[in-house]
């Protein structure tokens, strides 16, 4: 019987939290897009429509943050190349966009890039082909970063790769995939990238009414990233998945195939990194190898590390904070910009090691202290210190 | 969904578990050195020895953690272990308790046990499945028997030593293997509390076989029908707890450092 309460207790407190997340989300951007929309621009409470592309690109860190947290929180994965899977499906979705572009380039050619052209390249390689048709670049963004990733983690982790060395791994990855996007004969726009978007499946991508699509769409596919996460986590898998992070030798010995668990996961999170991605790179305009920079990763690290760890909206939270931190530092003092990073990581280590979530559980349980029972079952999730 | 129907040993011979000739070094430190044991279906048999006399390598070979240099491990007639990595060796029905106990501690000692039951333990089936009213009651059932029954909810991670220790044996037993390797199971526990544990051990051979290595000589000797002494990674004698203090060879290795 209490057995029972126990579920049912677990599967009410959770869907709280789904709820609140999901509500919030949707308060939020239905807010901002009615007050780009409807207010006008000399009201106060009017939303630009910067901001309102900011915004969406917080949503994309976010939904990155997410995916890192997936595996790092729940797992115990520590990618510090998440960024490769993230500027991946951004290139998947950068090709499309340059093709939409069709003779409307500096150039006027109505089959290459401008890249290409200036290039002296006389025709399109091999693996441009199909990216002008929208379905098809949608199917590379999934297929080629968890093809990637399911390689990649197949190897790593058949072969017990854990630890230091897998996150060391996972930098040289992003670093490799870095050098490779800056060669001008990758045909991917070398150290310039791709830019110059002009238009998304027929919506130009300057207007606004594009924008604010872009940015719900962001926030819809940010919601249903969570809640699905959220549902993983909280069935059987997810407690294999705890059980991984917490002693992998032990949960072999229970006769779970703990690489399966763990390629498996990795394909999810680099899915989401993707998705992340191809949604990131209409909004910002741009995307170059920069994107695969290890910094990259490790920041999206930080944010996970300031939100806390496996609590999935700790994540989100950790992203968006840090990210509009970033974008007001970088304004003030650009170059400061990195040491800070440093030091608030340093600083959450040493005082926040799980994060605002961490400080946000604490203090609830000091509020309904007084039902023991309840608090108790609260700590279940996050009893190691 | 497959339910990993594993087909039951062959135990026609009465053996479940053959050890053959087994060997094992670490940097030339020979940790086995041509053991070989067989254990009887349905036995209760207890393992000791010295530090270092290769009882704790032994159970990680049959468990499938470490690989031996040469020697052979069968369960049953037929199931060559040493083909076998451990999530499938777990899945053949062999349990193991840790010397440490490990259990998981973020997760509740009801979710540790979940966690344990002889079910599907694919990616596919895990995040489908829920409890049927079967296994709750299985886990209810365990959970009485190790006396945390008022603790289901709480994180195993605050329960006391001798309460993990029983965690441990509680995950073992909901996962109802044929072959029980339990590693000092009354490390940490009271006097009350070991005595438990005795009585729980006699009552699960029979039915099962419980193979133990514990270094309390009290205790081995209030469950124990037959005792293998090892030392330096070979068998150095066999029989009943009498029969084995009087060995000489015994006295002179081991237990001749006691009164």
């Amino acid at each position: 019987m209490s057995q029972l309460a126990s579920i049912w207790g677990e599967l009410r407190r959770g869907s709280n939290t789904i709820t609140l997340f999901v509500v919030v989300l949707f308060a939020a951007t239905v807010l901002a897009s009615l007050s780009n929309l409807l207010l006008p621009e000399s009201s106060a409470l009017h939303v630009s429509t910067y901001t309102i592309t900011l915004l969406g690109k917080y949503l994309c860190y976010a939904m990155l943050a997410l995916a890192v947290d997936v595996i790092w929180g729940y797992c115990g994965i520590l990618s510090l190349g998440h960024g490769a899977f993230f500027a991946l499906g951004g290139y998947a979705m950068g090709m499309y966009l340059m093709r939409q572009i069709g003779d409307r380039g500096v150039y006027g050619n109505p089959d290459l890039p401008d890249f290409m052209v200036f290039l002296n390249w006389d025709s399109l390689p091999w693996y441009w082909f199909g990216m002008d048709q929208f379905w098809f670049a949608m199917l590379m963004v999934g297929l080629v970063p968890g093809l990637l990733a399911l390689v990649f983690g197949w190897l790593a982790f058949r072969s017990r790769v854990t630890g230091v060395y897998l996150s060391i791994i996972t930098q040289a990855l992003t670093y490799a995939l870095m050098l490779a996007f800056f060669r001008n004969e990758m045909g991917f726009g070398g150290n310039n990238g791709l830019t110059d978007f002009k238009e998304i499946a027929g919506f130009d991508l300057s207007a606004d009414n594009t924008r604010i699509g872009l940015f719900v769409i962001t926030a819809m596919v940010l919601g249903v990233v969570f809640v699905t996460s959220q549902l993983i986590m909280r069935s059987r898998l997810g407690r294999v998945l705890v059980s991984i992070r917490d002693s992998e030798a032990r949960a072999r010995f229970l006769g779970y195939r703990t690489d399966h668990f763990k390629v498996w996961l990795f394909v999810y999170s680099a899915l989401i990194a993707a998705l992340a991605g191809a949604l990131y790179v209409p909004q910002v305009g741009i995307i170059n190898p920069g994107e695969f920079s290890p910094v990259n990763s490790i920041e999206i690290v930080v944010w996970v590390a300031v939100g806390g760890r496996g609590t999935l909206y700790g994540a989100v939270v950790g992203a968006i904070l840090v990210s509009y931190a970033k974008t007001r530092f970088t304004s003030l003092v650009p170059e400061s910009w990195i040491f800070m990073l440093g030091a608030l990581f340093v600083f959450v280590t040493i005082f926040l090691p799980k994060g605002l979530a961490g400080l946000l559980k604490r203090r609830l349980q000091r509020d309904d202290n007084g039902d023991s029972n309840g608090s108790t079952e609260t700590t279940t999730g996050e009893a190691r210190a | 969904m497959k339910l990993n129907k594993v087909a039951a040993p062959d135990v026609s011979h009465k053996v479940i578990l053959y050890i053959e000739a087994l060997s094992v070094s670490f940097d030339g430190f020979k940790a086995l050195n041509d053991l070989s044991l067989y254990i009887n279906d349905g036995e209760l048999r207890c393992l000791i020895g010295a530090n270092g006399a290769g009882k704790t390598t032994l159970m990680d070979v049959i468990t499938g953690k470490t690989r031996c240099d040469s020697g052979q491990v069968y369960f049953g007639q037929t199931v060559d272990l040493l083909k076998h990595d451990e999530a499938a060796i777990a899945r053949l029905g062999i349990g193991r308790k840790f010397q440490k106990p490990t259990v998981f501690e973020a997760l509740s000692v009801a979710e540790n046990l979940e966690l344990s039951l002889k079910t599907g333990k694919g990616v596919w089936f895990t995040l489908m499945a829920r409890l049927d009213s079967e296994q709750r009651d299985r886990i209810d059932a365990v959970l009485a028997t190790i006396g945390l029954s008022a603790l289901r909810g709480r994180p195993a991670g605050v329960l006391s030593h001798g309460q993990k220790q029983w965690l441990e044996i509680g995950m073992l037993l909901v996962s109802d293997p044929r072959l029980m390797l339990i590693d000092e199971p009354v490390a940490g526990m009271t006097a009350q509390e070991t005595e438990k544990t005795a009585e729980l051990l006699t009552s699960l051979a029979g039915e099962r076989t419980v193979v133990v290595v514990e270094h309390d000589m009290e205790f081995v000797r209030s469950i124990a029908r037959t005792v293998t002494v090892l030392h330096q990674g070979s068998v150095l004698a066999e029989g009943t707890m009498d029969q084995v203090q009087n060995n000489p060879a015994v006295v002179e290795v081991y237990l001749g450092e006691e009164p």
